[in-house]
């Protein structure tokens, strides 16, 4: 009997399912799942994610004409919880994936959604292993070797340094491919590199790292990383009043806007990013709005702008190419894939166009920070 | 030599709140039989309520810092009474889960609150640096103060449970819960009493932490934690001054660790060396070697 029962529920349990897909598919909106860490220490990446995506849906959705649903899911950054998410999103009706954010858990499901023919525009996760050997994997940022090679030409050609240290994250995708071609291109250019020093994710102390930068007599100091552990780097460096040039990548946007920080420890820093919540373009100004009113008060970092970017993105291309709420997902892969060659987008973080492998072709701008807020760089 | 020095200080200085961390494990595991592995997050929580006293009600340090302890002590209490007094009969490994399970219900709690952004923790009782050898050397108010908070807390705590009625209760539940019941001491509320100190240190630990290294996201107490159990398991778990020196050596050597042999391996050697400590001494440096009656 019991046996019975549980044939049956399986029945039920099958149904159901079919029952969700058919209804998804007769649906008139376009279904992008939405995947990254909504929750646990990535969090920040994957909401900012979320939250520009949202603002971009609502707009389109304000305007009228083909609408846009956000199936979205929390992969806390792990691989296998991210594949859980895409095939959780896939069965709920999705037809294509703004994500994943974060580049670990993005290699891993890029490879399903290979398999499966799901097309996939990561906001975020810069690693050149994302789109390597995939055509249904693109990128809106930059690829991490561009970042390091746009920084270390920025270098060399206005002559900041003699000497440079540098303090990257080791047990970081993206951190380590900015440092490894940044010192290649840096040798290339002739630069000097004096210190090279590591710390990982869990490290609270840098006093190290930075005393090693100041011994061997640094007047530059290279980071490329995320925010918040630059923040603990730049008070240390004022500890041991030590004040080299900091030149940071677009990981270093959203130092700012750390609740509480002391804006005069960023003061100088030069950082090169595609979005600065402080341009006085009109379209930022209006994004950074209603970012502020669908996240509850933070200010958009670049995460949040290429998320909004790649809404957009796709939904240009479904336009282009007649995807609606009822193109299947490998239909839409097929014509997406097509449609990218050829897509030309000025967004948020540049204009853009794509490679048949998946990267974008866009300029980074270089920012000093002074007082607060973003200066163009040689002005 | 210079650079030694600063390096010294600074290990120091680090180690000293590990050590705080690890006064509130080993006191809740000397004397519950726990691994309280919520530890972490409390401390998380006690930057926090610091954090908010300091930026929305603009409250004096001091008294941020006691709003802090009130609250985590009141937290700790709770989370002892309602989490994990109903296992007390329960075999170790269900506290142990519940113990992980509290934490991240604590770490994401935080998140819904606060928000993953991390907050940057201003810095408390700024009284200037000593610069020495030319300003080669410079010693924070910051490191001086963790230091001294260190020793003050040690020597409270031996006083406490060396002198006082309640600390005797405490070696009494440590040594036989069931013998220290028949005597008429109150097991439940010595474990709460037990908990509420932990938990009142780990206010004062993540002031202290977040006020030396400001960054404060929900995730912060997390590594400090795992840390500060490794510097009890280290002193010998269940011994306060052990954790105090286990706390203070773990500073050192990762600090030196990283200074002179490799930043990248620098949490590598400093689990090097437990490992190796625990091979020749399994109960810890000052830890009582435990005699499994049959």
């Amino acid at each position: 009997m019991k046996f019975n029962k549980a044939i049956v529920a399986l029945i039920l349990a099958i149904v159901m399912i079919m029952g969700l897909g058919s209804a998804a598919l007769a649906d008139e909106a376009l279904k992008m799942g939405v995947i990254g860490p909504f929750t646990g220490g990535a969090a920040i990446y994957g909401l900012a994610c979320k939250y520009g995506a949202q603002v971009a849906a609502d707009e389109i959705n304000a305007k009228g004409g083909l609408q846009i649903e956000l199936l979205c899911e929390d992969d806390e950054h792990d691989a296998e919880k991210s594949v859980n998410a895409y095939n959780t999103v896939m069965d709920q009706g999705a037809q294509m994936i703004v994500g994943t954010t974060t580049t670990t858990p993005c290699i891993a499901v890029s490879a399903v959604a290979f398999e499966e023919r799901t097309f996939m525009l990561t906001p975020s996760a810069s690693s050149a292993k994302v789109p390597e050997g995939k055509d249904n994997m693109y990128q809106v940022c930059f690829e991490d070797p561009a970042m390091g090679i746009f920084s270390a030409q920025i270098i060399a050609d206005n002559n900041l340094a003699t000497k440079i240290g540098i303090i990257y994250n080791n047990a970081d995708d993206y951190s380590t491919g900015i440092y490894e071609n940044f010192k290649a291109k840096s040798e290339e250019l002739g630069l000097e590199i004096v210190s090279t020093e590591t710390f990982n994710d869990d490290t609270v102390d840098f006093n190290v790292q930075v005393t090693a930068a100041k011994d061997a007599g640094a007047d530059l100091v290279f980071l490329p990383i995320y925010y918040t552990p630059a923040s603990l780097i730049l008070a240390t460096a004022k500890s041991m009043d030590y004040a080299p040039v900091f030149f940071g990548v677009d990981g270093m946007d959203g130092i700012l806007a750390m609740e509480g920080f002391d804006a005069s420890l960023a003061d100088d820093v030069i950082l090169l990013t595609p979005f600065s919540a402080f341009s006085e373009d009109e379209h930022t100004v209006d994004f950074v709005a209603k970012y502020q009113e669908v996240s509850g008060g933070d200010t958009p970092n670049q995460f949040a702008a290429d998320a909004y970017d790649a809404v957009y993105a796709l939904y240009n291309a479904c336009l282009a190419g007649g995807i609606d709420g009822s193109t299947s997902p490998e239909d839409a892969c097929e014509t997406l894939i097509e449609q990218f060659g050829t897509l030309e987008y000025v967004g948020l973080t540049g204009d853009m166009t794509w490679t048949p492998d998946g990267k974008v072709n866009k300029l980074p701008n270089a920012y000093v920070i002074k007082d607060g807020g973003y200066v163009a760089f040689g002005e | 030599m210079v650079s030694f020095l600063r390096f010294l200080i600074n290990g120091i200085s680090l180690g000293s709140v590990y050590a705080i961390i690890a006064l509130g494990y080993t006191m809740v595991y000397g004397i519950a039989k726990m691994l309280n592995f919520a530890h972490g997050d409390i401390i998380m929580v006690g930057a926090y309520i610091a954090f908010c006293a300091m930026a929305y009600l603009s409250l004096p340090p001091m008294l941020a810092l006691l709003c802090a302890m009130a609250v985590c002590t009141v937290l700790g209490i709770v989370i002892e009474g309602l989490a994990y007094r109903p296992l007390r009969q329960a075999t170790k490994l269900a506290v142990l889960i519940t113990a992980i399970g509290v934490s991240y219900l604590l770490q994401n709690t935080a998140l819904l609150i606060w928000s993953s952004n991390p907050k940057v923790f201003p810095t408390l009782f700024d009284l200037g640096s000593i610069r020495l050898f030319d300003g080669n050397l410079v010693i924070t108010s910051q490191s001086i103060i963790t230091i001294a908070a260190n020793i003050v807390i040690m020597l409270a705590l031996t006083l406490f449970t060396g002198r006082t009625k309640m600390g005797k209760a405490m070696r009494a539940v440590s040594e036989d819960k069931g013998a220290a019941e028949l005597m008429g001491i109150n097991v439940n509320r010595t474990i709460s009493v037990t908990f509420a100190i932990g938990s009142a240190l780990a206010a004062i630990a993540g002031v202290l932490l977040c006020s030396t290294y400001p960054t404060l996201q929900p995730t912060t107490g997390a590594m400090p934690g795992i840390k500060a159990f490794t510097a009890a398991v280290f002193g010998g778990i269940g011994s306060i001054p052990g954790a105090m020196i286990g706390g203070l050596l773990l500073g050192v050597i990762e600090i030196l660790g990283k200074a002179y042999i490799s930043t990248e391996l620098g949490d590598a050697i400093v689990f090097a060396v437990l490992i190796i400590v625990l091979l020749f001494k399994p109960a810890g440096l000052l830890g009582k070697p435990m005699r499994e009656k049959v």
